[in-house]
């Protein structure tokens, strides 16, 4: 990207200033050598976001941003509907409420990894992960609808985990305001025989060792030691979102003209808060966001059971779990502000409300997955990170290269081979799905964090190494 | 997250979004390894043709989802606003297919329908995957 084209506030903080129609500055926050390799359609989509009805502050975008539909990925911008702010569809995604759950195991690695192999195939057994992949539930129009209002509780109510895990989940498990009726027949069905599938793509559940601690008074609150094998599970709402988002992008589409809104271009549809497509939108999304949740709750049921037979001292407890795709009603600066962070992960500081009792103090904690591969972080939210970005960090390393030059540059096979030479194990049921994912196909997921803890979104806690991926 | 372009050419309209369905087939699996096994019929409808693009890719998106198929062959018609589509594949066997990743939805990114100097026909836009 052309530096010339922003006013540097910072070391890390690069400003759009407002032209055009844009109502509020653009914001980038990365260091040059991340803003140097930046897409230039990043410039382009955080300006268009800029000028859309009802945004507050300025349009945002975290160190991991990359070209999106609509809004960047790493995007993040606040509307308030008392000034005709909007909501849209594209600016959540199609894979609503997609994020992240880590798990402790109870386990040190070196305990761990007698049984590594055992634990891979063992997993790649259970966990349903690919393209047609089924689940074992199947629901019914009564039971799909208590889901989607129930999230993550619901879950637990027919028996897949355990009480304790909602208070480490956001929203304590429960997405509020859903609107199962909002949700079509269409996206329902595309759901029915999904429940408990990981997806595919850039989704995964990795076995992870805990490598490096570098703050460790939150790393102590968190429950998190070197050495330690922690889990993480990286999903989000599966069909039922991706036709949500493909179904209200139409709508608000079609609809802005009606609403008076001007769009520069129609991948930005979006609609009032306060217009019966906006309402019907945000019931709808809820409820999705609910599916992602209960999703993750019955993969971590799943993975429990794998646990039980394979390493029966293992003891699987949430440390967080935390959605990247979302539009949430939060409160900044004593307004009522509808978030949209999309590619981007709630970061809220020390202390915040919404935080679970046993970790307020150290900031709630954001789960950055990395490639196949390479390193992930837990990092925690900050206190400037409310006046930085509305309490947001990044979400993962981001797309460096495409899958189409990636499979051209790796063989599935080989990277399963190097992989497994330094010690992490991949089960995936398709090659050209490992070769487009790449550990090279991504950007440096160090750089990212490192980037997002310099401007002061988060701090690292700590980085995890890979031992078993099992890949979507 | 991670998106991909799919881009159809023909001598008409129809054979242009015939030839996007067959990339969208691609970035899933090899569209040479499906066979043509089973119809589908797919009707959609939109105020204009780019839009309508959209919607006969989602359409074969959510026949993709909920039947666990792959297609490999597809015949649009148009009558105004309105596309009657057929599809002909099988049912995913991940063995057999290596399907790499699944397409989630089409999007209005780079969503284009238009006649080339050249009379060629383009049909095209990203989608989510």
């Amino acid at each position: 990207m052309d530096l010339a084209r922003f006013k540097r506030r910072s070391e890390h903080e690069w400003e759009i200033e407002p032209h055009g129609a844009m109502r509020v500055p653009g914001i980038i926050y990365a260091t040059e050598a991340l803003m140097r390799d930046m897409d230039d359609k990043v410039w382009e989509q955080v300006v268009n976001v800029a000028a859309l009805p009802g945004i507050v502050k300025a349009s945002y975008a975290m160190p991991d941003a990359h070209w999106g539909y609509g809004f960047p990925i790493g995007g993040v911008a606040a509307f308030d509907p008392d000034e005709g702010g909007v909501v849209s569809a594209g600016g959540v995604g199609y894979d609503i409420s997609c994020g992240v759950r880590c798990l402790h195991t109870g386990l040190k690695t070196i305990d761990l990894l007698k049984h590594q192999k055992d634990l891979a195939n063992h997993l790649y057994h259970r966990i349903p992960a690919g393209v047609g992949s089924t689940g074992t539930i199947r629901l019914g129009p009564t039971e799909m609808d208590a889901m989607l209002a129930g999230g993550a509780r619901w879950a637990v109510k027919r028996g897949y985990g355990e009480e304790a895990d909602l208070e480490r989940v956001e929203e304590r498990g429960q997405m509020g305001h859903a609107k199962p009726g909002n949700v079509s027949e269409h996206a329902k069905k595309r759901q029915r025989d999904e429940m408990g599938t990981l997806g595919s793509g850039n989704h995964y559940l990795e076995v992870q060792k805990v490598a490096q601690v570098f703050d460790a008074r939150i790393a102590a609150i968190f429950g998190l030691a070197e050495g330690d094998a922690v889990l993480s599970i990286h999903c989000g709402s599966r069909g039922l979102g991706h036709q949500i988002g493909t179904e209200f992008l139409k709508r608000m589409a079609i609809s802005a003209a009606q609403h008076g809104i001007r769009l520069p271009n129609r991948e930005l549809a979006c609609a009032p808060i306060r217009s019966p497509v906006g309402e019907e939108y945000l019931g709808a999304m809820r409820a999705a966001i609910n599916c992602a949740l209960a999703n993750r709750q019955i993969l971590t049921h799943l993975t429990r059971a794998v646990f039980a037979e394979v390493l029966p001292a293992a003891r699987l407890t949430l440390l967080y779990d935390v959605s990247h795709n979302t539009c949430k009603v939060e409160s900044h600066g004593g307004r009522n502000l509808y978030v949209h962070r999309k590619g981007a992960t709630r970061a809220f500081g020390p202390g915040h409300p919404d935080i679970p009792e046993s970790l307020r103090a150290a900031g709630q904690p954001v789960l950055i997955g990395g490639s196949m591969g390479t390193s992930s972080y837990i990092l925690a939210g900050t206190e400037e990170g409310e006046a930085r970005s509305f309490g947001s960090a990044c979400h993962g390393a981001g797309r460096a290269m495409s899958r189409h030059q990636a499979m051209k540059n790796w063989s599935g096979r080989a990277v399963v081979d190097e992989l497994a030479a330094r010690g992490i194990l991949i089960r995936s049921p398709s090659q050209r799905g490992v070769a487009e994912e790449a550990p090279g196909a991504y950007k440096d997921v160090s750089a990212v964090v490192d980037a997002a803890e310099a401007a002061g979104l988060a701090k690292k806690v700590a980085r995890l190494e890979p031992l078993v991926c099992i890949k979507g | 997250m991670a998106d991909i372009g799919v881009r159809g050419v023909g001598e008409t309209r129809e054979r242009a979004f015939e030839q996007a369905a067959l990339a969208m087939t691609a970035v899933i699996a090899d569209p040479a390894g499906v066979a043509a096994r089973e119809q589908v019929d797919v009707q959609c409808e939109a105020p204009d043709p780019e839009l309508l693009l959209a919607e006969w890719l989602n359409a074969l998106v959510y026949e993709m989802s909920t039947r666990k198929m792959l297609f490999s062959r597809f015949l649009v018609q148009f009558k105004g606003f309105r596309l009657t589509g057929k599809a002909w594949g099988e049912r995913v066997d991940p063995a057999r297919h290596c399907p790499a990743v699944e397409v989630k939805g089409a999007t209005y990114t780079e969503l284009k329908v238009s006649k080339q100097k050249d009379g060629m026909w383009v049909a095209q836009c990203v989608v989510d995957v």
